[in-house]
């Protein structure tokens, strides 16, 4: 009875896979993200931008399954809503990051998505938080992913205290590319978000825009 | 990673390892942390040396079961040794990566061990050669290996560039090792490195608080 084998896209859960940065400079901050959604081996989403605004001037990064990722932030964007018409404000960065940390620890069993948030906030300038498995913690720079396994090497190696905005954009793309280069769930391409005081700009790099290395 | 330990425990001492092997401008260097441990919970060994002489300018680094590779590695010495005085000259680096590739891909049921092969000889200079755990043998610049390389995948392509000089490759080396223990649980210690080119071998030992340090430390 060999009968043809169902696609792997019908059983697999969908996973963003993927490679995730966010790291902060003086004045602000750059997210990065690749841009492939896997379904076991197949990617049913070569343009997925992974990067999901909370707030005007608050992003945060998706990673693990995507479904979970995104509702987890529509859940927060909802509740960053409602929270900055009652302090009538924009809210801070660390209370995005607390709420997503919320959802993250209250429903840790169920729950298997990453979000690194980040942003700009006029009280402590650029912030990047982790906010993986429930816990809460305020880093100069944070990689997450299946294809952040391969760059923590580099990125231990070149991440340098008080870089300027063009040097981080720069670090991000690299370590973006370098990812995608080796991890099977990462690919297609980068998507950068760079929030200061200013606003907030996003940018596409397309694959073949994006810087190679020795072998390539 | 966790498929790593489950399988040392049936197999005994295992390496968690890193290990790395890059060609620059008329010679190579070999190199390995030195930590040995039993399913990622104790160190059995600080200072296990992973370089192994199998021929005056051959080198090999044993990654995967340190049993079955010691095992694999013995039984090519004699080989290889054998072969050289059959041929009346040292054996080519080829010819000890296909030896060794020949004992993974006939037992590969049996064992799980992967290797690096570096080395020089007159025919074809500086060589590095890679034997994966199947029994695959490809020929490549530069090439890690072991549990520790994940973390450095991304900053070896950034930063290898052919035909580097010796000191700009041993610190090329030194720092990826170094970042790799810096992330792997299961590699420490100190950083053994060897030297070869056509004038001889030179082994580097790098102790743990001689290692590069990066800002985060």
């Amino acid at each position: 009875m060999l009968g043809e084998a169902e696609p792997q896209w019908l059983s697999e859960e969908v996973k963003t896979g993927t490679t995730i940065i966010a790291i902060e400079f003086n004045g602000g901050v750059v997210l990065g993200s690749d841009s492939r959604v896997s379904a076991g081996e197949s990617v049913v989403n070569r343009v997925m931008n992974k990067l999901s605004p909370l707030h005007d001037k608050i992003y945060c990064a998706l990673s693990g399954s995507a479904a979970d990722a995104q509702t987890i932030a529509e859940m927060v964007n909802y509740q960053l809503d409602v929270h900055s018409m009652e302090i009538g404000e924009d809210p801070q960065v660390r209370s995005a990051a607390t709420l997503v940390k919320n959802i993250s620890y209250k429903y840790k069993e169920e729950l298997s998505a990453h979000l690194i948030v980040a942003g700009w906030d006029r009280r402590e300038g650029g912030q990047v938080f982790a906010t993986l498995k429930g816990l809460l913690t305020r880093q100069p720079f944070a990689v997450g992913g299946s294809g952040s396994s391969y760059v923590y090497g580099f990125v231990d190696a070149e991440y340098r205290k008080g870089m300027n905005k063009k040097e981080c954009q720069q670090f991000v793309v690299n370590t973006l590319s370098l990812a995608m280069k080796r991890d099977g769930s990462s690919g297609g391409v980068a998507y950068l978000v760079t929030i200061d005081e200013h606003g907030t700009e996003e940018k596409v790099i397309l694959g073949n825009d994006l810087p190679t290395f020795f072998d390539q | 990673m966790e498929k790593h330990y489950t399988d040392s425990k049936v197999k005994g001492v295992s390496t968690g390892t890193t290990i790395l092997a890059a060609i620059f401008d008329g010679g190579v260097v070999i190199g390995s942390d030195s930590r040995a441990s039993i399913g990622g919970e104790y160190v059995s060994s600080k200072t296990i040396n992973k370089v192994i002489q199998v021929h005056d300018r051959i080198f090999c680094c044993m990654a995967g079961s340190l049993a079955d590779a010691q095992a694999v590695i013995k039984s090519a010495k004699s080989h290889l040794s054998f072969h050289s005085v059959q041929m009346e000259s040292p054996p080519l680096v080829i010819a000890a990566a296909s030896v060794l590739k020949e004992l993974c891909y006939k037992n590969k049921d049996e064992l799980q061990a992967g290797f690096l092969t570096a080395g020089w000889d007159s025919k074809k200079g500086p060589q590095v050669y890679v034997v994966s755990l199947g029994g695959m043998l490809i020929s490549q610049q530069v090439t890690i290996g072991g549990s520790g390389s994940t973390y450095i995948y991304g900053y070896v392509d950034a930063k290898y560039k052919p035909n580097m000089t010796r000191e700009e490759c041993l610190q090329f080396a030194t720092n990826a090792l170094a970042l790799a223990m810096g992330r792997d649980n299961v590699s420490g210690g100190v950083a053994h490195l060897v030297v070869i080119t056509e004038k001889g071998v030179e082994h580097v030992v790098v102790p743990g608080d001689k290692l590069p340090r990066f800002n985060d430390e």
